[in-house]
């Protein structure tokens, strides 16, 4: 459902994303791994078509994220980095702004709102403004607004930090729960949350992708802790 | 409702959830009212409404860029225009959606300031044809402004900056055309470069429209101004998004 074709993005002399190429299938969760400033983010800015590639493409259910951006944004739900959203905004005002944005009307508005708040667990929050909201209800409310869509593709960019660990073990349930009929792609610092939680994990680290395995193969064939795995082999190729 | 329709809704209601809209709404009555009445708004006894309008270039040169520069500074500041742009509105939408909304709203605190026409018109009877005009040159003069402010909105992450900016991009539009700019150009540049410069200048527009005479060249004036400045913004958003 994703195929992600050389795709290449630079900063000024930077390079952020260097050639990456993989593909995701339907019931794929891919855990997104990395160092800080490994091009986690930028890669799927751009699979989100907020960030234009300087090369390459990717296609999303069929969309060109290059020719056909609105169709990808129609057929994904993205949550950025931070969950950023409106501060001002109640989480309902919020949410009912997004079901606009994604023409979703009526009856089916009412039905896509009482799946995802209780889904979120954003209920008692409901009617307060964002602006209130402590860091973890913050995300579950980004969460509620990539989830509202029913999308069936889910870019999330480390959805589990700064939740306590209840609400990360919440928000990993979630994911397993939706795994099945969906094709998600999750960047995270969580080495056991890529263990729970990811059937695929692609370690990047300057823009190039070095590792593209599953978790337990990994763990088999270095015979270690996913930790020291991604130490391993991050630092490894620093060196070299 | 498609993506222009919902950024325009929630741009506008975001104006009235903060205290933005309160203030500049008491503060722009005020001085519109205010500013007339001193220069003697009953003392000239003509019933027309010619000061209040005078007056308006001025004010708007501070209470507009005031209502943009949130805009998208603010969007770009927090973040949030990540959300924006990755739910499926084009960029287009967005920056359309929010200049419509500003206008709408500035569109309402013209609305606002019926008193005053209410006023003229129990007391004398004025040229309706005028007031008219001078509204919608007022309009026309508010959008103009707002899409300077908007460009600038999207030049910088900072409000302030965004505000600075736009003013004195505004006041540079409105004092090109005032007679005694125009005397002191005449000193060292050719004439018809001075013409040229006094053209450019919204005062002349706006004054004619304010004369009641709707004329095609100044309508043109005003959209390719709007066009113009909201086609940059557009071009400097999709640039900078990002950074």
């Amino acid at each position: 459902m994703i195929d992600v074709q050389r795709l290449r993005r630079s900063f000024g002399p930077v390079v952020a994303v260097d050639d990456l190429v993989f593909k995701v299938q339907k019931g794929d969760v891919l855990g997104f791994l990395g160092p800080n400033g490994a091009g986690k983010s930028t890669a799927m800015k751009m699979l989100a078509c907020f960030l234009k590639p300087d090369s390459g493409t990717a296609t999303i259910c069929g969309h060109d994220i290059i020719t056909d951006p609105i169709g990808v944004r129609q057929s994904i739900g993205y949550l950025a980095e931070n969950a950023p959203s409106y501060n001002e905004m109640t989480v309902g005002g919020f949410l009912n702004f997004v079901c606009d944005a994604r023409m979703i009307k009526g009856q089916a508005r009412t039905k896509a709102l009482d799946r995802v708040v209780p889904l979120c667990s954003i209920e008692s929050v409901y009617h307060q403004t964002i602006e209130t909201l402590s860091k973890g209800y913050r995300r579950r409310v980004g969460l509620a607004q990539a989830l509202i869509h029913d999308p069936q593709v889910l870019i999330l960019d480390e959805p589990t930090d700064g939740l306590d660990p209840n609400q990360k073990y919440e928000v990993r349930k979630l994911i397993n729960g939706m795994a099945k009929d969906k094709c998600i792609i999750v960047s995270t610092h969580i080495l056991e949350e890529v263990e729970q939680i990811c059937t695929r994990t692609i370690i990047i680290a300057r823009g190039k992708i070095l590792v593209d395995s599953t978790p337990q193969a990994l763990i088999e064939k270095h015979k270690c802790s996913l930790d020291e795995v991604f130490r391993k082999i991050t630092s490894t190729k620093k060196t070299a | 409702m498609n993506g222009f329709l919902s950024v325009f809704k929630r741009e506008l209601k975001g104006y009235f959830a903060t205290p933005v809209a309160y203030v500049f709404l008491v503060i722009f009555l005020f001085f519109a009212g205010y500013l007339p009445f001193k220069d003697g708004f009953f003392e000239i006894r003509q019933a027309e409404l010619r000061l209040f309008f005078q007056w308006l270039p001025w004010l708007f040169i501070f209470m507009v860029p005031a209502a943009a520069m949130r805009l998208w500074a603010e969007e770009r500041k927090n973040g949030s225009i990540e959300l924006l742009l990755t739910l499926p509105i084009t960029i287009n939408q967005a920056v359309l959606g929010k200049f419509s909304a500003a206008w709408a709203f500035l569109g309402l605190a013209l609305l606002l300031t019926f008193p005053l026409p209410a006023t003229i018109y129990y007391l004398g009877h004025p040229d309706t044809g005028l007031i008219v005009s001078g509204y919608i040159g007022s309009f026309l003069l508010a959008g103009g402004f707002l899409s300077v402010g908007s460009f600038f909105s999207a030049v910088t992450k900072n409000q302030v900056i965004s505000f600075i900016l736009s003013a004195a991009a505004c006041g540079i539009l409105v004092s090109a055309g005032m007679p005694t700019t125009v005397n002191y150009l005449s000193t060292m540049l050719p004439a018809n470069v001075v013409g040229l410069v006094e053209m450019m200048s919204i005062q002349s527009h706006f004054d004619s429209i304010l004369r009641g005479v709707i004329e095609m060249k100044d309508i043109a004036y005003f959209i390719i101004l709007i066009v113009a400045w909201i086609g940059a913004c557009t071009v400097v958003l999709e640039e900078r998004k990002a950074a």
